[in-house]
């Protein structure tokens, strides 16, 4: 183990944990609309207002139908840019055991999702985030949805400059915007903080913070997403200056508003409009649509685009660490025997671009968190954090920012004390797995629970300490949709159903080599494999890798050279590695092993049973 | 009507108030406040009953409680059996009863229920639970209580109680609806067919066991639940959250409110239909 050596600021002073003020009440919720809905879900109740009406009302104020159960709600709480504060933590705590199932769901776009709450309780759910200045409003339906920024914005060591504020700026600018209360479908903006980090290209609008002529501006990518059908968003010039971010978002979205496809719901997402149109005509038409905008606009619009008013104004404590502290970072090495708390270290911390700063993950099975766990996590993140906010990632983890070297054990040790401190947040362990049919209605398998399984196993394994997987990824979808970003997987895998024998059975198509940042690639459909198998098939594949890897070969390397057919070894393309995995895949008939042909967390016989999305409003 | 001092020893002359039968007929709200229940011990006109564990209560305890382990009325839970607690407890017909325990309020709630099915209806709940009143700096003490033998009638009050075939004749009438105080997914996995889910879990709020009564009547009004409907409540097996909800609907001004104390677990074991749901896996949300 090397040193690590934290250099020292100048402060000499006792160490200053937390900041001395919290960050003012961030206002995203009107206590009004949670008194229209606690209306309206009495007409409805009433047959006042007709099912589609209300169906409407009630995704674009954030609660989505639960799975074969209209009585119940998903209520998905907006993050703006992810980033979330104590007090935050505390009220979603005390509304999840009120009115949800004790616990809260991180999802992949940075919401925070309560589940079965009842259709009666969720304006309650509603007036308690109010509170805490969280809202609801345009979470679902087909507006403006969360807007994501990199969870590393502001201490990312990459980026050019912190772009969070101006994620919530435009968060706040379309909020409740008459522009995008009835687009032809969802929305979908996020921000990068450098090229390596966010999900640019897999955005109705990406943006990556880019200086020229030390101007700040963005680099911005249109027609991107995940879905059915999914595409790499396009690159609308070199240079976007600060001064045309406002008027290229505007474009963009009333181009899509004029011409998106408002018939056919299955293929109304812009990057289809853009798919149709062409891209190089789609982007003069944006250029063009840009002009008219700036020409357009009243100052008074423009000036309700405040990136200054969302700036983090507070000054943080310089970390005052003068030792030299010993972490395995990085480029350490770890076993399954180091310590815990090293092998957390290894895998769950990563330095800022401050200096003496750290970044640390909460390892979140599939995104899930108690009550009771945020509780005490949000008292650590004001005792341990010196911005004292979150933010949650997609990968559905939370990533606690401006920890100090020499608090990093006693941090550690409060997460042990309510079982958050599980290693493997920034490496293959930490599976992605969106709801699936614990409450979708489009779910046709258990991807939340198979994320988890796939979770507790690796780090049982401790693969999370095998830095030849560290950039590796494992994202699991109960459906097509794509909710659990499988298509940017390095191995993906989405849920369906398949005839085996004379048995149904659930079954994931298994994708390979897909990846995010600005780089992205989406992954190839390789196989179809049970979802009792899934494990045991990614288990053979890091096996086969370890016997063909060439040198200091991550598996994520290797995989993509297989699927571009440059393999060198016995296993040279996709076909070989189909043929290999084939052993893996055979099942025993359905009476001699019933147990393979039903879905985890369901001892009953599988059958595909969905109901319609509410994807599109 | 004699008066038993708590302690038998001489308390402060200003405490020494001259306790008059009006504090034995101090009528008790649902919920008695922590300032209530310190004049009614200073003015030795209550028994206060603790129904946590014998050893918690063996610890520390709010002053002159006795002990009554809620496992000990459940063992011979037939009235006869609890009016020979309430005797032994020293508890006269009209003496206000104010009972805590340290579970937000349901243990406390089962016994009150309890005591007032066989006819002792000046009964409350203490508004919070031990830890919070003695996080507050109020007083407790460790000595062990117990007080003479007193004479109660038994007057049993069935109009708060149903049973099995109660509740089965009940789901089929409109104007009375079954609760389940169970938690949500519990709720989901299986129910009395019919029922409506109110969890107990939403029925406490930061320092005290029941939230206000305009929230709770609210909560019952944004269910359609007309508050003259009969309400019987229910949970997993003996009364103690639906208990919790029987208290939080008289509180809210429910009239009619029935406890069905054996609740699920003797509805399941006489074979009687449950409303399942299995069409999602929804347990696995859980991140317990």
């Amino acid at each position: 183990m090397a040193d690590y050596n934290v250099k020292t600021t100048g402060n000499t002073g006792p160490i200053q944990k937390g900041v001395s003020r919290p960050k003012p009440n961030p206002k995203w919720g009107r206590e009004e609309e949670s008194e229209m809905f606690a209306q309206n879900v009495k007409h409805f109740r009433q047959k006042k207002l007709s099912d589609d009406d209300f169906r409407r009302f009630r995704l674009q104020h954030g609660a989505y139908g639960s799975r074969l159960q209209m009585n119940y709600s998903m209520i998905r709480i907006k993050v703006p840019s992810g980033e979330v504060n104590p007090e935050q933590l505390e009220k979603i705590a005390s509304l999840s055991e009120a009115f949800s199932i004790g616990s809260a769901h991180v999802s992949t776009r940075q919401n925070i999702q309560l589940h079965w709450v009842q259709l009666e309780d969720v304006s309650e759910v509603m007036t308690g985030l109010v509170e805490a200045g969280l809202t609801t409003r345009e979470a679902c339906g087909n507006t403006v949805r969360n807007v994501m920024c990199s969870h590393f914005a502001g201490v990312c060591p990459d980026e050019k400059f912190d772009a969070t504020p101006y994620a919530k700026a435009i968060a706040r600018f379309f909020i409740r915007n008459p522009m995008c209360q009835n687009l032809p479908r969802k929305f979908k903006i996020n921000f990068a903080c450098c090229d390596n980090h966010g999900l640019a290209r897999i955005a109705d609008i990406g943006l990556i913070p880019e200086i020229k002529d030390e101007k700040r501006g963005f680099k911005i990518y249109l027609g991107g997403g995940l879905g059915a059908a999914s595409f790499i968003g396009h690159l609308l010039e070199d240079f976007t200056p600060e001064n045309k971010l406002l008027s290229t978002c505007m474009a963009t979205i009333r181009l899509f508003d004029r011409h998106g496809n408002r018939e056919n719901m299955a293929r109304n997402r812009m990057r289809y409009l853009v798919h149709e149109i062409g891209w190089d005509k789609f982007q003069k038409m944006v250029l063009k649509e840009r002009s008219i905008v700036e020409m357009t606009t009243a100052s008074y619009t423009s000036k309700l685009f405040d990136v200054r008013a969302e700036e983090e104004t507070r000054p943080f404590p310089k970390a005052v660490n003068a030792k030299m502290v010993k972490l395995p970072m990085l480029n350490e090495r770890v076993t399954l025997e180091s310590p815990a708390y090293e092998r957390w270290l290894h895998s769950n911390v990563v330095p800022q671009k401050q200096d003496g700063y750290f970044t640390a993950f909460i390892t979140l099975a599939a995104g899930d968190i108690t009550a009771n766990q945020l509780r005490i996590l949000a008292g650590a993140i004001r005792e341990f954090s010196a911005e004292g906010t979150a933010r949650n990632t997609p990968q559905q983890n939370l990533a606690i920012r401006y920890i100090q070297a020499v608090d990093l054990p006693d941090f550690y040790s409060r997460l042990g004390s309510i079982g958050l401190a599980n290693p493997g947040a920034l490496t293959i362990a930490s599976a992605v797995g969106c709801s699936g049919t614990t409450s979708c209605n489009l779910a046709i398998t258990n991807s939340h629970r198979l994320a988890k399984e796939v979770e507790y196993k690796f780090l049982e394994l401790g693969l999370d300490t095998d830095d030849s997987l560290r950039d590796s990824t494992i994202k699991i979808s109960g459906c097509p949709n794509s909710c659990g970003q499988h298509e940017i997987a390095t191995i993906g895998f989405f849920g369906g159903a398949s005839r085996i024998g004379p048995t149904m059975a659930p079954t994931y198509t298994m994708l390979f080599g897909g990846s995010a940042a600005e780089q992205s690639e989406l992954g190839k459909a390789i196989m179809r494999v049970p979802a009792k198998r899934v494990i045991d098939t990614i288990r053979k594949i890091i096996e086969i890798y370890k016997q063909e890897r060439s040198d200091s070969e991550t598996l994520n390397q290797w995989i993509n050279k297989i699927v571009r057919g440059e393999g060198t070894g016995s296993v040279r393309n996709i076909e070989n590695m189909k043929a290999s995995l084939t052993p893996v895949m055979q099942l025993l008939p359905v009476d001699q092993d019933p147990e393979v042909y039903s879905d985890y967390g369901s001892d009953a016989r599988f059958s595909a049973k969905t109901a319609k999305g509410e994807c599109a409003a | 009507m004699t008066i038993e001092n708590a302690s038998g020893s001489k308390t402060d002359t200003e405490e020494d108030i001259v306790v008059t039968n009006e504090n034995h007929n101090f009528q008790l709200p649902i919920i008695c406040n922590a300032d209530t229940l310190r004049m009614l011990i200073r003015k030795d006109g209550v028994r206060v009953v603790d129904v946590r564990k014998t050893e918690e209560y063996q610890q520390e305890h709010i002053p002159s409680a006795v002990s009554l382990p809620l496992a000990q009325l459940l063992e011979k839970d037939i009235p006869s059996a609890i009016l020979d607690l309430l005797q032994n407890l020293g508890i006269s017909d009209k003496m206000p009863v104010v009972i805590y325990d340290n579970t937000f309020g349901a243990l406390a709630a089962r016994v009150a229920w309890s005591f007032q099915y066989i006819g002792h209806p000046n009964t409350a709940l203490l508004e919070m639970t031990f830890s919070q009143w003695k996080n507050l700096g109020l007083e407790i003490e460790t000595k062990i209580n117990s007080f003479p033998m007193k004479k109660h009638s038994l007057t049993i009050n069935h109009s708060i109680h149903a049973d099995a075939s109660y509740v089965e004749a009940a789901k089929e009438q409109p104007n009375k609806i079954l609760i389940d105080s169970r938690e949500r997914l519990n709720f989901l996995t299986e129910h009395i067919p019919k029922a409506k889910n109110i969890p107990y879990t939403m029925l406490g709020s930061n320092g005290s066991i029941l939230r206000s009564p305009e929230e709770i009547r609210r909560y019952i009004e944004n269910r359609g639940i007309p508050v003259d409907a009969e309400i019987i409540t229910y949970c997993g097996s003996v009364g103690t959250l639906s208990g919790l909800t029987y208290y939080a609907l008289k509180l809210a001004g429910i009239e009619n409110v029935k406890l069905y104390s054996k609740s699920f677990r003797e509805w399941k074991s006489l074979g009687k239909p449950k409303e399942e749901f299995k069409d999602a896996n929804y347990w696995d949300l859980s991140a317990d």
